[in-house]
Parts: structure tokens; sequence; C-alpha cells
């Protein structure tokens, strides 16, 4: 399961007026998305590593995640926060990448969900 | 913003929504994430709650002083990027006294527990579920509750009646400078009063108490007298002398007021000159609505709810303020003690700062803050740093001829840089909310806003209670370099006025927008617009029969480089605005102020 409760929510929320909803709110999630994770990968490529910069990053990232029930990414991201704690360069980096491969992941499930 | 202001009046007027409570509760959302903005709008509004979103809390800031009245409940987000949270918590908690939900992805005991500690009614985890927005009414509903001790149920739902309806007063207990109990009815519910003094039969129902300005200034003395480190309530309490003030009182006071101070200082060591109010200009600029600390603004700011108001003087001021310093009989005239601020009083070392001080001297009936009239924060930036919020206070404004532009060169204004725009509002809307927006270009601009009460006067039933700014005025003139001028709007006696003016600051989409009212009731001889001592008396609302009079202002500021066009570079930072809220009951007229009232010299 990628997505989780959230987008159950979502799905019901759609009605009459907002035919649309949860395609627009997906829409505005890869807008938001796109634009948090480009700055966290320009973060990343500044050393050393600004933690707490990345950390702010990575907290909005999550709470965008979240909007649409992105279970997993979301779970990279708890990670990735963990790391930026304990100050975990390598740990960082890694969790950073597995993060960018859930997400393109979570993205080809969504559009074919809109066919 | 007019029409929307419009609407809402006429939506609010025309049906009461009791009966389908607690639909229709007025919420504002504030979260930076534009996903979950249109997902809480969405959710909110299947809840069949009246939504209103913003992504910044700066943003959110100016509508809530705008619509002093028009919102129940704020949820918002813990982390913005243009201000924490929190201190957005505070600031509601302060000035508006609305219930305020955080939300956050972040679930941490500690968050949650700052956020509690700033005074959230609640903290939200992300994902948000809807069953959770659609309880968020009882914190509306508590708070009502806790605010008027041993009201009965149905009187709460009239409350909120009356909340939507948007004119109605609170019965609320004002505590003047004699430590006299003044109790204001309420407008439509069964009218009880809790006045002792005034031996009126005494009710069931009992007011809330108002932290009128005089009040809080008693309260500051006293503060400041035992040692900020040392205060705890019960001292604070003994000390203010205050006949039928509690501990409690006292105590859910001083909380905010420390949370507040903290704030303040904080933001007086690392603030730049400049207060900003659009978030859009000022990305850096972490201006605080209502307390604009730059140089010398010491703002006081008390609750929303309890009339509270923030001001900043400068110590150049000092003298000045201290002439402008209205007695504050029950109904007196407002200003600025700075002296009980000075601790908060930034460095007025610098030259620009010191210059102007402002200082606005307005009567007001200390009226049922909230619902009645909101008198936001209204600071300037240099050099008048003026933050300063008095919420509660009803107002005539009296119409005023232009006055034309003061150059004073004597004025440390001279000394300013930047630019100084020059704006006189002629016309101030009733029940629409004027807004100042110069469209502008750039940034930080220097505007000079020269705050010339031209006359206060204020009445209760004690008409002797009145004093006139009036005296104050000319003198201000010469000092500062802020005109305001604002007409005022006489209503027929038995009618509220709401009038919501709202200078806003410098916004690079903002326009001016002042929507006079053609109308000038009962003024009598309108031409007199320069006589400072004319007696505007309104009485405020039904059943009420508290006659208030309110002090015009001028105001003017003027853009000293810039040619006269209104796309003028106007320093957000310059004032955040100045909220007049009146309930007009009655048509409002809609005029394009920028024609009438605008010149820019």
């Amino acid at each position: 399961g990628y997505l989780d409760d959230q987008f159950v929510q979502l799905e019901e929320l759609q009605d009459h007026a907002n035919p649309n909803f949860v395609e627009e709110v997906v829409a505005l999630f890869y807008k938001d998305s796109s634009r948090l994770l480009l700055n966290i990968d320009q973060a990343l490529e500044k050393k050393p590593l600004e933690f707490t910069k990345l950390d702010g990053y990575m907290h909005q990232f999550k709470g965008s995640s979240s909007s649409i029930g992105a279970k997993k990414v979301k779970a990279e991201c708890t990670l990735f926060r963990d790391y930026c704690r304990a100050g975990n360069a390598e740990g960082c980096m890694r969790t950073f990448q597995q993060l960018k491969k859930e997400y393109a992941t979570l993205r080809k499930k969504l559009e074919a969900y809109f066919q | 913003n007019t029409a929307q202001k419009k609407n809402k009046t006429e939506n609010c007027l025309s049906s009461p929504k009791t009966d389908m409570f607690p639909a229709g509760l007025r919420v504002l959302v504030v979260d930076d994430d534009p996903t979950w903005l249109k997902i809480l709008e969405k959710m909110l509004k299947k809840c069949s709650y009246e939504v209103t979103t913003c992504c910044l809390a700066r943003e959110a800031l100016d509508l809530l002083r705008e619509r002093k009245d028009g919102f129940d409940i704020v949820i918002s987000d813990v982390n913005m990027p243009d201000m924490d949270g929190f201190k957005l918590l505070e600031h509601v908690g302060l000035e508006m006294d609305l219930p305020v939900i955080m939300m956050s992805v972040d679930g941490e005991t500690s968050r949650v527990m700052k956020g509690v500690q700033h005074g959230a009614c609640d903290y939200l985890l992300k994902p948000i579920r809807m069953k959770e927005l659609r309880n968020i009414w009882q914190h509306v509903f508590r708070k009502k509750i806790h605010e008027v001790r041993d009201i009965e149920c149905h009187d709460i739902l009239d409350d909120f009646q009356m909340m939507r309806n948007r004119s109605d007063q609170s019965d609320d207990v004002h505590l003047s400078s004699g430590g006299d109990l003044t109790v204001r009815k309420r407008k439509d519910v069964e009218h009880k009063h809790d006045d002792k003094e005034l031996g009126d039969p005494s009710s069931a129902k009992k007011a809330r108490v108002v932290w009128s300005v005089d009040l809080h200034q008693k309260f500051v003395k006293a503060v400041n007298q035992i040692g900020f480190e040392k205060v705890g309530p019960k001292k604070i309490l003994d000390l203010m002398n205050v006949p039928l003030l509690t501990r409690e009182n006292v105590a859910s006071h001083l909380q905010k007021y420390r949370l507040y101070l903290s704030r303040l200082q904080k933001e007086n060591e690392t603030k730049s000159s400049f207060t900003s109010i659009k978030h859009s200009d000022s990305s850096s600029k972490d201006s605080t609505g209502s307390f604009s600390l730059q140089n010398s603004v010491c703002a006081q700011q008390t609750d929303a709810a309890t009339g509270g108001y923030g001001c900043s003087a400068n110590n150049m001021l000092a003298q000045k303020v201290d002439r402008g310093i209205c007695n504050t009989e029950s109904k007196g005239i407002i200003s600025m003690p700075k002296t009980e601020h000075k601790n908060l009083l930034e460095d007025i070392s610098d030259p620009q700062k010191a210059s102007s001080s402002s200082h606005i001297c307005f009567s007001h009936s200390f009226r049922s803050v909230e619902r009645g009239v909101a008198y936001s924060a209204f600071h300037y930036s240099i050099p008048a740093q003026y933050s300063w919020s008095s919420p509660g206070t009803q107002f005539n404004f009296r119409q005023e001829c232009r006055s034309p532009l003061h150059e004073t060169d004597s004025s440390p204004l001279s000394q300013l840089p930047g630019f100084q725009r020059h704006i006189q509002v002629d016309h101030l809307q009733p029940a629409v909310s004027v807004n100042i927006n110069p469209p502008m270009t750039e940034k930080d601009k220097l505007r000079n806003v020269k705050i010339d009460p031209v006359y206060a006067k204020c009445s209760s039933t004690n008409p002797s209670n009145m004093t006139s700014v009036a005296r104050t005025a000319d003198s201000f003139l010469n000092q500062f370099d802020i005109h305001k001028a604002v007409k005022t709007q006489v209503l027929e006696p038995t009618s509220t006025v709401k009038l919501n003016m709202k200078i806003e600051g410098l916004n690079q989409d903002s326009i001016y927008n002042l929507e006079p009212t053609q109308k000038s009731l009962n003024l009598g001889d309108e031409s007199n617009f320069v006589s400072l001592n004319e007696d505007v008396h309104v009485q405020r609302l039904e059943g009420d029969g508290y006659p208030v009079n309110v002090g015009g202002y001028n105001i003017e500021v003027w853009d000293q480089n810039d040619p006269p066009k209104l796309t003028g570079d106007v320093p957000l930072h310059l004032y955040d605005m100045l909220r007049f809220d009146f309930d007009y009951l009655h048509d409002s007229m809609e005029c394009p102020i920028i024609e009438e009232g605008l010149y820019i010299a």
C-alpha cells in the first residue's frame, strides 16, 4: 500500500461541487513536493550539510506527503529527519535516494489511478 | 474586500443561524502548504463551516484585524515561512482572543506542549480527520462559556447569533479608572447587568472582564511596581485595587502579557528598522502585526476581547505624549502612557526613529471589544514606530476637511530618508474595510504616517467624562508626520456604526481603496471640518444607550519622493493597520475614496 487512509478521505471529499477534487489535490501535491525535493537536492550538495535546514525542508515535505496519504514516502521522511537530528550525513543521503525512488513509484501509481 | 465585507454584513444581518449551529462557524485556516490548505478548506466546508484560507501568517493577522468580528476560530499550522505559528497564536490570543487550533505533521510532545503553553486550545496532527474538524466548534463554545460566568445555555447561543450578526455587543464589564464597573448591555439578549456600582438590578448573567486601556495601564503599572521578575497575580491584583477583578482575571492576563513581552523583546533585538506588514514585500521583516517593534515602539497590547491597545511612542515623543495622555476616565481618551512602557521601548538613538513620534489619541468607549469595534494594531515604521491596537472601541469619525499637506520641515521627518507618502483619507466607509493599499513597487521606502487625532471625545453615561483630544491635535500636527484623516460617520441615534478602516501599508498588489461614505449623517454642518471640537454623538447600539464620540483622525501619509501617483513605494512596515470597526446596520455607501480623499503630494 502506497497510499493510506488519507487518500480514502480525499476520495470521500470529492463531490458534485468538486468533481475533480482528488485530481486537483494530487496536482497541488506534485507541484509542492517537486519544489521541496529540489530544495533538498540542492541543500544536500552543500557540504558540510546544514542539518537544521534539511530538517526543515523535510518537515515540509513530510507534511505535503501526508496530505495525500503517501505512506511509504512519509516513512522515508521520518527516517531522513532522524538522520538529520543525529547529524548523520551518510544516512541522510542514502535515505533521500530511497525517498526519491518511493516518490517516483508513487507518481506512477497515481498516474495509473487517474487513467 | 469591500464587496466581501458588505456581503458578509448583509448575510449576517439577514439570518441568525442559531438553529443551525454550529453550521456557519467562521473558520480561518492558515497553512503554507497549498495541498493541505485545499484539503482543509474542503473538509471544513463539508462541515458546513464558513471557511477562509490564508497561506501566510501575516496575511492571516491582517485579515483577522480587518474583520475583527469576522471569525470564530483560527486553525493554523505550526510551521510557516513568514512567522512562527506560535507567535501567530500569541497575537491572536492577545489581540482577538479567538480560539486557535494548531496543526502539524510533527506530533512531538514538546511541540504540543509548547502549543498549549502559548494558548492553543487544541493541537491536531496531520493527517487531519474529518471528525476532528467537525468538533472544533466546541472550542468556540467553551471559550464563550468561560468568558461569561453564570450564563445559561440559551444565552450562549444568543451569543453566537450575536456574533454572526456582527452587531452585537457582549455584556462586558468595563473597569474604569475609578474602579467603577460599568456594564454594557447586550444588544439583543435580555439585558442583564452585572453592575453593582451603578445599582442596576443584578442578574444571573455576569459579564466578562474587558481589559480596557485604563485597566491595562493599571495592570502594567502594578507589574512594573512589583518588578517584572517578582510579579504574581495576587500581588498585581492587590496593587491594582480594582473591585470585582479576580485573581484569575489577572492571572490569565498576566500570562498573555508575559508572552507578548518576551516576543517583543526578542523582536526588539533582532528587528530591522522597518516594520513590515505585508509579507509580500517584507520577507525579512519580522514585524509583528500589532507590535511593531521598530525603534521606539512601545506596544502595549491587551487582549482584543478586552479592549486593549498597543501603542508605541518614542522617547522623543515623551513630552508630546504626555501632553496627549488624556485622562482615562471611564470613557476617556486613551493615549499612550509611554512612561509605563519605557522598558519596552527600543533604543531610540537612531535619529531616524527619534524623530517622529506618533501619538494617537482617541477616545473610545470601552465597550464590548470583540464585537463592536476593533482597533487593531496600528503601527508605523520609522519614524513613527507605532504599534497600537485597541479593540473594542467604537468610534465616530468626524468628517474632516482635507488639510493641506504638512511638510513639517522642523519635524524629524526631514531627516528621514526615503519616501513619505501622503495619503489623506477623507471618508470612511462604514461597514466596509477601508484599505489604503498603495501599489508599491519598492519595499523600503519610508513612509511617514502622521496621525493627528483631530478630536476625540468620549462620553458614556457621564457626559462629563468627555475629554477632548482636540487640544493635542494641533500639537501633533507639528510634531508628527503622519496624518490620518478620517471622516467621521455620524449615525442615527439608534444605529451602530461599524467602521472598518484598514490602512494597510504597503503591499505590492495593494491599492488605495478607501470607501468613504457620502452620507454624512446628522453631522449638521459638514463643512465644519476644521473645528476640532465638534461633537459627534452616536448612540451605540440599540438599547445600549451609551453615546460614543470618536476622535477623528487625520491620516496623511505622504510620499515625498514619489510623484503623485498611487503606485508609490510605501514601506509595508510603515503601519500595519488601523482598524476601526463599526457595525453599521444601515446601508453602507461605497464611494471610491481614491477620487476624493486621496492625494499624494
